[in-house]
């Protein structure tokens, strides 16, 4: 509706009507929550001052769950109902986590994801992330002093729809409404971007606890435009660790370790690293619970050589990331470095090189993802006056296509479009009289489909009977401004059509989502009912305003008969608004946003007429 | 030819006004007209800022087929020199020689843009535009040689 509220330029709305909304890193190490105050971003500390909130999460055999510092130090006490990074495990199965033999989880192999036994019972990572998300939530309402009225939560750009759709299902989970998922290296380019006024193409380097994303920008006044993307979704710092655990147990030649004498040492090995950093070797000196002792020394030299590979392996991405925007080294003008681990040496080192110009490393890696995502949700939430605001367009990473014969993929939407984005690609019966086809949703670069990830599958049925060949089944792919896809298919010849739309099979079903809701909200103890009355409430208020200032600006679009049922729709939902019965509400909303549906589309098509009036078609070709 | 910078402006100018991000708080109905608003207007600018894409659309305004599916005659210099560039192709990769690649792409580009003038002249200037479909699908040609380059470089870096 913000295209309704344009103020005169320097006139921001009043204090009052400011919307609290709150830019959210999820990360796999550590999470922020930052929001924007007076024209300010920053991030928000807990009560004792911290900004930033371990992604870790412990269940206790009483039903009471720890996050973050709590939950931190018992970790190596109580591996196994103490979940960390468990972002690595949004949207995925047992079968995609590298190192399941080095976590010390007790994994639960689900269809689509895999969920976690804990002495609470069996979680979902979806339900692990809500955790953080929740901890982050009350720290953000009770600094700000009121309800969120949104929030965008950052995921690595390289993520997969699986991987998108669970962090969304976690939002929604954990009582937020999710204005946007946002990718990391776009926030911080935004942060980037906005602090330094900078002009040109630019390369966001960002290298998290658990995956590793480059992203090439174009950023010119008012737009942050990504060009391409390319990563890896399942390489970070963790790997370092990872690297070095591997180190001292052939070193020290242990023999297999069990759950606690393994996380003890995984957090040795993430403090030698960090020690690394700043110093030129590290001791390590740890009992196990044997009683024997590992006592060994890291020199940077040694730590450099065992993780070599793993720094050649994000030069890859970047290749790939510059061949697909079409451009080279010479054309960059500053790489970004984003995420905690770009801190270690030899990463600067190797990205210098490879650019060959010294890494921008003048924003907090750690904060700036969350302070770029805290200055979009402050647009999304309408809080800036037009003209203040920008504009931000992004891709999808990962290439998505259909099965089709012999297990091949036949791409329909490729890798690094601009979202959002739809393709449709037509299909045909090959059997006479054949009524049914099915479909299988899958993404990646790959040519085989068992080499890519399996969204989706679902079967058109209904198609009227014809020879093989004669019917025309138009499958469309569309993706959403989140880089979520839905997938339609119509048969085209008939009168007679057949769709269905379905929804990633890796994320979960609205019922899981509002299962899982209700046991948390029981666990809480929250008033369910007068939960959803709020929410009811708000939603309604929010529609009848928009529709007022639709129908004061555009008002002259419409025929007296359509306004004339507007108007009663709105004077309806009204008469709801002050009762107290939830789904009255929520009925008599959806009948006003019905019956707005037409006058909607109209005023967007005057929109766009109005954008391209004065403007000669010939101006837009050759 | 098409200025690009125009074609650009033109394109954020309309994304400003429809992009779901000025939509966040509408309601659903907005919500999903504005989608699909900058689906398509996304669709049109990818359309026009690609050399080929652009001329396919052209001279289907122009009721031409571009046909690259179905027609298949080539000048034989032409396919000759496909060849050869594929052979070179091959060769670079069983080398895994990063250098013949870049040789080799330098190449092609050089050879895209004087297809593109050719093209650009032959729907601009002359309405040609038999000639232009000819032009256009040797451009589809060297479009395909782009994209195999690319993989023999993401062969080699694996």
């Amino acid at each position: 509706m913000a295209l309704l509220q344009i103020s005169e330029p320097g006139m921001s709305p009043a204090p009052h009507e400011q919307r609290l909304a709150v830019g959210i890193d999820l990360g796999t190490t550590n999470s922020l929550v930052a929001t924007v105050r007076n024209g300010m971003p920053g991030t928000l500390p807990d009560q004792q001052g911290r900004v930033l909130l371990p992604s870790i999460v412990r269940y206790l055999a009483d039903g009471k769950v720890e996050v973050g510092f709590p939950a931190q130090a018992r970790q190596s006490e109580d591996p196994r109902n103490t979940i960390v990074s468990v972002k690595r495990y949004m949207g995925r199965g047992v079968k995609d986590v590298a190192h399941v033999e080095n976590a010390p989880y007790d994994f639960v192999d689900a269809p689509g994801m895999l969920q976690l036994r804990t002495c609470t019972g069996v979680k979902s990572p979806v339900e692990v992330s809500a955790e953080i998300l929740k901890t982050l939530r009350a720290r953000a309402e009770s600094s700000l002093g009121g309800e969120l009225a949104g929030a965008v939560i950052t995921v690595p750009a390289y993520f997969d729809d699986a991987q998108r759709q669970a962090t969304k299902d976690a939002g929604k989970l954990a009582g937020l409404n999710v204005l946007r998922l946002l990718n990391e290296p776009t926030a911080a380019a935004i942060a980037y971007g906005l602090e330094n006024a900078s002009e040109g193409i630019y390369a966001v380097y960002d290298l998290g606890g658990g995956t590793f994303d480059i992203s090439i920008l174009k950023l010119s006044k008012g737009v942050f435009e990504v060009v391409a993307t390319a990563g890896d979704a399942a390489l970070g710092g963790d790997d370092f660790d990872q690297r070095v655990f591997c180190w001292i147990v052939e070193e020290a030649k242990l023999q297999p370790l069990g759950p606690r004498d393994m996380r003890k040492l995984l957090v040795a090995s993430r403090e030698a690293k960090e020690y690394l950093t700043t110093h030129g070797e590290a001791q390590l000196s740890d009992k196990l619970s044997s009683g024997e002792w590992v006592d060994l020394c890291l020199t940077t030299e040694k730590f450099c050589q065992i993780t070599q590979n793993l720094v050649q392996k994000t030069l890859g991405p970047t290749r790939r990331a510059l061949r697909d925007a079409g451009l080279t080294v010479d054309d960059i003008k500053g790489v970004v470095m984003v995420g905690g681990a770009t801190r270690m040496p030899q990463i600067q080192r190797a990205v210098g090189e490879f650019f060959r110009r010294a890494p921008l490393n003048n924003l907090d890696p750690d904060k700036v993802v969350a302070l770029g995502a805290a200055m979009q949700a402050d647009v999304l939430a309408g809080n800036k006056p037009s003209g203040d605001d920008w504009l931000l367009l992004d891709v999808i990473p990962l290439s998505l296509g259909v099965e089709t014969m012999g297990g091949l993929v036949e791409r329909i939407v490729p890798r690094n479009s601009t979202i959002p984005v739809a393709r449709g690609q037509e299909f045909t019966t090959f059997k006479d009289g054949q009524t049914g086809m099915s479909f299988h949703v899958v993404q990646g670069e790959r040519e085989l489909v068992s080499d890519c990830r399996s969204l989706a599958r679902f079967e058109l049925k209904g198609i009227p009977p014809m020879a093989a060949g004669g019917a025309r089944i138009l499958v469309t792919y569309q993706v959403d401004a989140d880089g979520l896809l839905s997938v339609s298919a119509r048969e085209k010849t008939s009168g007679a059509e057949a769709s269905v739309t379905v929804k990633p099979s890796y994320g979960l079903s609205d019922g899981d989502v509002e299962r899982m809701l209700r046991d948390s909200y029981q666990h809480a103890r929250e008033d369910m009912q007068a939960r959803a009355l709020a929410e009811h409430r708000v939603d309604a208020e929010r529609l009848l305003e928009a529709t007022r200032a639709a129908l004061e600006s555009d008002g002259a679009l419409l025929e007296p008969d359509e306004r004339a049922a507007i108007d009663k729709e709105m004077a309806a939902l009204r008469a709801k608004l002050a009762g107290a019965d939830s789904r009255a509400l929520k009925q008599a909303t959806e009948a006003l946003s019905r019956a707005t549906d037409g006058f909607a589309a109209r005023r967007m098509d005057a929109t766009v007429r109005r954008a391209l009036s004065g403007r000669k078609i010939a101006s837009l070709e050759p | 030819m098409l200025e690009r910078e125009r074609l650009e402006n033109a394109y954020r100018e309309i994304q400003a006004q429809v992009h779901p991000d000025r939509f966040a708080n509408a309601g659903d109905a907005e919500r999903r007209a504005s989608m699909q608003w900058t689906t398509r207007v996304n669709e049109a600018y990818r359309t026009l800022r690609s050399p080929v894409q652009r001329a396919r659309y052209l001279l289907e305004l122009a009721g031409v087929d571009v046909a690259f599916e179905t027609n298949t005659s080539m000048p034989p210099e032409f396919l000759m020199r496909q060849m050869e560039l594929r052979e070179a192709l091959e060769q670079a990769e069983e080398a895994r020689d990063a250098d013949a690649l870049d040789a080799l792409r330098a190449g092609l580009n050089a050879d895209k843009l004087e297809l593109e003038r050719a093209l650009a002249e032959a729907i601009d200037a002359r309405q040609d535009y038999a000639g232009a479909a000819g032009l256009t699908r040797k451009l589809m040609f060297l479009d395909k040689l782009d994209a195999e380059i690319d993989l023999a470089y993401e062969a080699l870096e694996v």
